[in-house]
């Protein structure tokens, strides 16, 4: 048996979730920082993708190091490689986060600016973050199906945004400068959405062996 | 689909009482590397030495089943030595015989009635060549070759074993007794061999499979539990079994 294998891989497991975490916290405090137009909150914000870049390298060397000392196959392989490809796309959804953070500092958008769509889609993408790395650690092929799935709904949230923004734009309801800025954010959370379905896609591989749309 | 170069139909081997190969099926596509793995006593070497009758040797050894080689059963009318010719086979530790090193190679095809001068020494160098070991002996060809490193003396075997020009080469954990830099010149040789000959290799390092082999066969009491492609079985094998093994959590 290989039992200090199998801690390092629960490290691994360990390490995931808290990644999945700093994602989840990152999202949620920016769009807290969008709905409460907190500036401080958005400085803080940005801060914290250096905390997920500092992950997203511990977890890299860990992967690394049982690659070397351990030369894994089957499913200890395609756990390892995964983790390696899920973070990737982890790290990016921080950036996303911390872009959209930087937006808000701008201060173009006012509470009356703000519009139903972009805190459902917030809600959405770390649903999908969180829920993708539920499916990791459990190995749940099911829920990462669903996840995959549930891209649509952040993608039919962004095209809503677009519908409620140009509306507004044409009738000058809004500041342009506002309407623009949200336009950006939405886009930032259609990405999160985008990143959330890759980290879905790496956890039907790591179970099957093979990703979504591979036949 | 790859031509079978072998083709095995329910094969069962018995020492005396015990049942060491049970009811094994397979085809080992022409040149290709076929590798077979699993745990110490699971019948891997005794099912190689079937592929080319050496347990005749075994006075307790008794055999059922037909291995095809090009569809010609090995048991049946077919000379021992004529299928030895064609089925090569080298050690887990390299048996140079106690002679030179140009005698190692001639020998074989001196036995199979070679006997011009000529014609040896070309022999001799294709097969010195082919095996990776030419340009380290071609200035001592009369030397003794148990004066060679170990890693040397397997190449030599391998040479030897090809002087005779076989189709088939059985390979028992060629590696196994050699360090790093040796191992990795035999790996070579294997993929380099694999374009001309039919090649088997049985090896405890899973690694080493994985490095040459196309497909491989997990072996384990006396049977075949799985076999895929090298690259199949090594990411996603079907039996938990071989999951098992191949990770490390066997037992």
């Amino acid at each position: 048996m290989r039992s200090k294998f199998d801690e390092q891989l629960a490290l691994l497991n360990q390490y995931m979730i808290e990644m999945g975490t700093l994602c989840e916290t990152i999202i949620a405090d920016a769009n807290q920082a969008l709905l409460e137009n907190d500036e401080g909150l958005a400085r803080k914000t940005m801060a914290a993708d250096a905390e997920i870049d500092r992950k997203e390298r511990e977890i890299e060397s860990h992967c690394l190091r049982l690659l070397l000392q351990q030369q894994p196959v089957a499913r200890d392989l395609r756990q390892i490689s995964s983790a390696l490809k899920m973070i990737t796309d982890m790290e990016r959804i921080g950036d996303q986060a911390a872009d959209i953070s930087e937006i808000i500092t701008f201060g173009s958008i006012h509470e009356e600016d703000m519009v139903r769509p972009i805190d459902e889609m917030a809600k959405a993408t770390m649903k999908m973050v969180i829920e993708s790395i539920d499916a990791y650690v459990n190995q749940d092929a099911e829920l990462a199906h669903k996840i995959i799935a549930y891209d649509d709904v952040v993608d039919e949230l962004f095209n809503e945004m677009k519908r409620v923004l140009v509306e507004r734009i044409a009738t000058q309801c809004c500041d342009a400068n506002a309407a623009l800025d949200l336009l950006m954010i939405a886009k930032y959370f259609e990405r999160i959405g985008d990143h959330a379905t890759n980290i879905a896609e790496w956890v039907l591989f790591s179970i099957t062996g093979s990703r979504e749309g591979d036949d | 689909m790859d031509k079978d170069k072998l083709t095995i139909n329910q094969l069962n081997l018995h020492y005396g009482d015990f049942h060491a190969l049970k009811d094994i099926s397979m085809h080992i596509p022409e040149k290709k590397v076929t590798a077979f793995i699993g745990p110490s006593g699971c019948g891997k070497s005794s099912f190689l030495k079937s592929l080319n009758r050496m347990n005749d040797l075994v006075e307790t050894a008794k055999i059922t089943g037909e291995v095809l080689l090009d569809g010609e059963d090995i048991y049946g009318k077919m000379d021992v030595n004529l299928l030895r010719k064609r089925v090569g086979m080298v050690f887990q530790k390299p048996n140079p015989f106690p002679m030179s090193i140009y005698d190692n190679i001639a020998y074989g095809p001196r036995t199979h009635g070679i006997r011009n001068k000529a014609k040896l020494d070309d022999i001799v160098e294709q097969a010195l060549r082919n095996a990776a070991i030419w340009e380290e002996t071609k200035d001592r060809l009369k030397r003794n070759a148990l004066g060679l490193s170990g890693g040397q003396q397997q190449r030599l075997c391998i040479a030897r074993a090809m002087a005779v020009e076989p189709e088939v080469l059985l390979m028992d954990e060629p590696t196994s007794s050699l360090d790093p830099i040796s191992t990795a010149k035999i790996e070579d040789l294997v993929l380099e061999l694999s374009s001309k000959y039919t090649i088997v290799i049985v090896t405890h390092n899973m690694q080493q499979a994985v490095r040459t082999s196309d497909l491989t066969a997990f072996f384990l009491l006396g049977e075949v539990i799985e076999m895929a492609t090298t690259d199949q079985l090594f990411s996603m094998p079907k039996d938990q079994r071989t999951e098992d093994y191949i990770t490390g959590r066997f037992g």
